[in-house]
């Protein structure tokens, strides 16, 4: 097991000098043109982690021919689903791409669907929205808008296979709520590089969950950034990493007013020899950002030897005049005392091992707060625990 | 009826020094309805011979034999050896954070039985079973252990005894750190057991006071990995009054 573990170094610095080693959060190039990001090439503070031999087709600058295939629930009224020219799309995104693989699937997507949920609607069933890959090269650009004092939750499944790049921009008016769920249930071989931007008005509430369990390499980049006082963002992950699989999330919560408060919760377990996950968690605090409430979190469980989890929180701190600022990130073996005293009860090692996981994922499905979905998760991840059970059975020695 | 017999038990134990026997020969056999008290002090190998029962991974035999009715315990897996009908109260029972005392106590019942059980008999011993131990029912949706006084443990271990229906029990410093109100519903708890199932019980404890609870029909004393002296109660009754200095200094 590699567990590389950043957090005391970055948090000396941060506490100490305000800043982190190298240049703010807040200097990362920002374009719609693709050429203002170079091809990367695993150096960069942003790929460090990342295959980029994977994501290569994701760099290409070159149209491509392929599409997901689109399943949405009934529309309720005051819920609109169009087609926007890519001129239009880019007008209405919250930010510019933060990454070449982000500013290219917005070039080639060809435009972007724009859900909108007029201001004033109260949508209590989840609107789903399911996307199925095919195959081949994909891009996309999607516009979720919520209108004031709006609330809605938007959950959207990707499936299938693709080698598939986007931008997710998500805009939340003054008051408008949101709970967003992003679930990668590829097959195994996708690759996926995703960056969702987020802005939210004033009194906005911004709940983003994403459960990251399929594909070969999923890169998730999200972002949320304050533009009015007093709203809120609430952000979960959940990934099981098996052998073969990179999964990787990067956050960046951007408090440029005051009065906000964010959380950020991510949990992962990994199995398998080479299987990776990454998780970056940047918070920026900017110096009028006064009253500012913020905590990040990480933990990553261990299952299996030759795992390897990256967690590195990043705080940046440019005011005193904070509520409060923190962040925790703890990598661990999956406890041998845990499985004795369960075993010990008669419960047998698979069972053990899956009650043990399931707890610890336990209390993060239940804020997802959309029951069809943490249903389906528990039995999702006993499926992938059955897979450890049968790399365990090859591992020599164990008994 | 049923026999845990122990025979010549050597065990050791990896260390940064290197293996270290634990326990050097250690005989000792449990009947049905029978208590056992083995007493020692620390460092004797006291916990290693209850660890080494239930099959710890940490400990390793080396030589001698443990059976119950015949079946050789050291060939089960850790819960293979409870689903036999072994059960160990453990000092320090460790948090399973997220998954809940109801959760684990109906999973554990049906893997011991084989079958799940009937639910509303099910919730109705739950429920008594916890009230006997004075536990408040909000118990059974907090995480394993998580967040519970020691005497919350304790109870928490006497509990799954009480439900599982063991046929041998091991109980390891139960009464350690325990008030004398949470030591004397402990000890019910296990009289209780014992009345209704007539389990065995291998006590092990470090002091005498629990035998004023729990009456022993016999007493071990343990020191340097085996059994230096055995009596029937009125071997503890001595223990009380000269402590184990003289069996220390021989040692």
């Amino acid at each position: 097991m590699t567990v590389t573990d950043h957090t005391q170094a970055t948090a000396d610095a941060a506490h100490s000098h305000g800043i982190v080693p190298d240049k703010s959060r807040a200097d990362r190039i920002v374009s719609f043109d693709a050429d203002a990001f170079p091809v990367p090439t695993g150096r960069e503070e942003n790929w460090r982690f990342s295959p980029v031999r994977d994501l290569k087709p994701l760099f290409a600058d070159e149209p491509v021919a392929g599409h997901l295939e689109w399943a949405t629930s009934e529309l309720p009224a005051g819920v609109t689903l169009t087609e926007v020219p890519v001129d239009d799309a880019r007008e209405r995104t919250v930010r510019a791409p933060g990454d070449r693989a982000s500013a290219l699937a917005v070039k080639h997507s060809g435009g972007a669907m724009a859900l909108a949920i007029a201001a004033n609607t109260v949508v209590d069933e989840p609107i789903t929205i399911d996307l199925t890959g095919v195959g081949g090269d994909v891009r996309g650009h999607l516009l979720i808008e919520v209108g004031q004092s709006a609330e809605a939750t938007v959950v959207i499944t990707r499936t299938g296979t693709a080698r598939y790049s986007e931008l997710v921009s998500v805009n939340l008016a003054d008051n408008a709520g949101l709970n967003l769920v992003l679930l990668q249930q590829w097959d195994a071989d996708a690759v996926h590089a995703g960056e969702v931007v987020a802005k939210l008005g004033r009194d906005a509430r911004l709940r983003g969950t994403v459960v990251t369990l399929g594909g070969k390499v999923v890169r998730l980049n999200t972002s949320a950034a304050f533009a009015g006082e007093g709203a809120s963002v609430d952000l979960f992950g959940l990934y099981f990493a098996d052998s073969g699989q990179h999964q990787e999330h990067q956050l960046f919560v951007d408090h440029a007013v005051p009065k906000c408060t964010s959380r950020v919760t991510y949990k992962g377990a990994l199995a398998g020899a080479t299987a990776h996950s990454v998780w970056i968690g940047d918070v920026l605090i900017r110096a009028a950002a006064e009253g500012t409430d913020t905590y990040e979190l990480n933990r990553n469980l261990v299952l299996t030897d030759g795992a390897r989890a990256d967690s590195v929180p990043n705080l940046e701190i440019e005011t005193g005049e904070i509520e409060g600022a923190g962040h925790a990130s703890a990598t661990g073996r999956f406890d041998e005392e845990q499985m004795f005293y369960l075993r010990s009860r008669g419960i047998s090692e698979d069972q053990a091992r899956k009650l043990v996981v399931r707890g610890f994922f336990a209390d993060l499905i239940h804020e997802i707060g959309v029951p069809a979905v943490e249903e389906g998760l528990m039995r999702q991840i006993d499926l992938e625990l059955e897979h450890v059970a049968d790399d365990l059975q090859e591992e020599p020695g164990d008994e | 009826m049923s026999t845990l017999e122990i025979r010549n038990l050597h065990v050791t134990v990896d260390t940064p020094e290197g293996t270290k026997e634990i326990l050097k020969g250690v005989d000792l056999t449990i009947n049905s309805g029978e208590t056992h008290a083995i007493m020692g002090p620390n460092g004797s190998g006291k916990s290693t011979l209850a660890y080494s029962i239930a099959g710890h991974p940490k400990y390793t035999i080396t030589e001698g034999s443990v059976t119950l009715d015949g079946e050789d315990v050291l060939a089960m897996s850790v819960d293979e050896r409870a689903k036999a009908g072994l059960f160990l109260a453990m000092q320090y029972p460790v948090e399973v954070p997220g998954v809940s005392v109801s959760n684990f106590l109906r999973t554990a019942k049906t893997a011991i039985d084989g079958e799940a059980p009937k639910l509303r008999t099910w919730v109705k011993d739950v429920k008594g079973a916890m009230e006997n131990l004075r536990m408040d029912p909000a118990f059974g949706e907090r995480g394993v252990n998580e967040g519970f006084s020691g005497g919350e443990k304790k109870r928490h271990e006497i509990l799954q005894m009480e439900l599982l229906q063991p046929k041998i029990s091991i109980l390891d410093e139960t009464d350690s750190g325990l008030d004398v109100d949470a030591l004397r519903i402990v000890s019910e708890g296990v009289n209780r057991a014992k009345d209704n199932t007539g389990l065995g019980i291998m006590l092990i404890t470090h002091y005498t006071r629990i035998l004023r609870y729990i009456k022993p029909d016999f007493v071990h004393v343990f020191v340097a990995g085996r059994v230096a002296e055995q009596g029937g109660p009125e071997l503890a009754e001595r223990l009380e009054a000269e402590g184990y200095d003289r069996y220390v200094a021989n040692a």
